[in-house]
């Protein structure tokens, strides 16, 4: 059993986040830990969600929409992740464009042992690509996606957030 | 089957001011016919996304017609693409498929049921607004005006003649192309877009 910490992170954390950072369009495979940050982006006037089939889609679509102007974010699950690799490396990486990657790290725990292999490998993906990531797991943390946005910006290559607070946070 | 080279030239003629991306073997051809390049785009390709970053191009740009000439090889690998464009519906995205039932460039291996699968009918039942099948010129070339007036996403699968390529990559000529970053460079100073 995942043991689980005091403070969460809220998904009006995020959004807010994401509004401060001039967000314009969230492209996302939902997964079935975040329903309710979905249903709260879908609420914002000044955000558009852009829902994809596979994750691989969405450092692609992410792509054209910074050619013509846009600021996304990618908003997937570490699975997912992986899957994208060589989305990542052509459409993120190589085009030499700031994009903020927001990563659900399913199977993280602090304080127990980690038994999901996809926890266990997360970090280690996001290390041989060479991007940076931040640990964001509770509202106090949610400062670091706005240090993810600036070297994002700084850098013009992809930052990391991985959102280490799949199982209680994001779900009413 | 049609030459590639056929479908550019006629397309040329109805481009308008619509951005142009080209993809695959085929698409090479469209820089002999282009008759405004900095509206031309290269988006680069991985397994098959650059479909993808079109979409996304039309969604940042819900004010440009976006004129997409993908290849079969490449939307197989992605096929849920057509999901996820039908389920954005953007009115200002055509989506033209150049189908040499083969992968051309790596020596002319049949694509999964080349000669069966109905990519329109696809593309239809996915949601797209309007799907075409062309294998005649002559009945692309009378269609392509209402197609490009049409309120997308549409569709429009076309065979064209495959280029097999079996010489190793390194050997190949190319002639003279801009890179992915000159070509973005060149649309967003067009457009007069910015990206911090």
């Amino acid at each position: 059993m995942v043991e689980q910490q005091a403070a969460v992170l809220s998904p009006e954390a995020l959004v807010e986040e994401f509004k401060k950072n001039g967000v314009t369009h969230v492209v996302t495979i939902p997964d079935s830990e975040t329903n309710y940050l979905y249903e709260l982006m879908q609420e914002q006037p000044w955000l558009d969600v852009v829902p994809a089939s596979r994750e691989g889609e969405t450092f692609a679509i992410a792509l054209g929409l910074i050619i013509g102007g846009q600021t996304p974010v990618c908003l997937i699950q570490n699975t997912g992740m992986m899957e994208s690799g060589d989305s990542i490396r052509g459409m993120a990486l190589d085009s030499g464009f700031p994009l903020v990657m927001v990563i659900g790290y399913r199977g993280w725990n602090r304080h127990g042992v980690i038994t999901d292999s996809v926890a266990r490998y997360t970090e280690p993906f996001l290390n041989a690509f060479r991007i940076n990531y931040y640990l964001v797991e509770q509202d106090a943390d949610s400062h670091r996606i706005s240090v993810a946005f600036e070297e994002a910006k700084n850098t013009k290559r992809p930052v990391a957030i991985l959102v280490g607070d799949e199982y209680h946070g994001f779900n009413r | 089957m049609i030459q590639s080279s056929d479908i550019f030239r006629v397309f040329q003629d109805h481009r308008g001011d619509a951005i142009v991306i080209p993809t695959g073997t085929s698409g090479r051809h469209w820089r002999e016919f282009t008759q405004n390049e900095t509206r031309d785009l290269n988006l680069g390709g991985a397994m098959g996304h650059t479909t993808s970053a079109a979409l996304g191009l039309a969604l940042g740009l819900p004010n440009e017609k976006v004129v997409l000439f993908d290849s079969e090889g490449a939307l197989l690998m992605n096929l849920g693409i057509l999901a996820t464009i039908a389920g954005k519906k953007p009115s200002n995205f055509c989506h033209i498929l150049l189908d040499n039932e083969c992968y051309a460039t790596t020596g002319g291996q049949p694509v999964p049921n080349a000669q069966e699968i109905n990519y329109a009918g696809v593309a239809k039942e996915a949601g797209y607004t309007a799907a075409y099948s062309f294998d005649d010129l002559e009945d692309f070339a009378t269609n392509i005006e209402q197609i490009m007036n049409e309120s997308g996403p549409v569709f429009v699968a076309i065979k064209v003649v495959p280029e097999v390529e079996n010489e190793p990559i390194g050997m190949r000529q190319r002639a003279p192309s801009r890179s992915r970053a000159e070509t973005i460079r060149d649309l967003q100073g067009e457009l007069g877009i910015s990206v911090g």
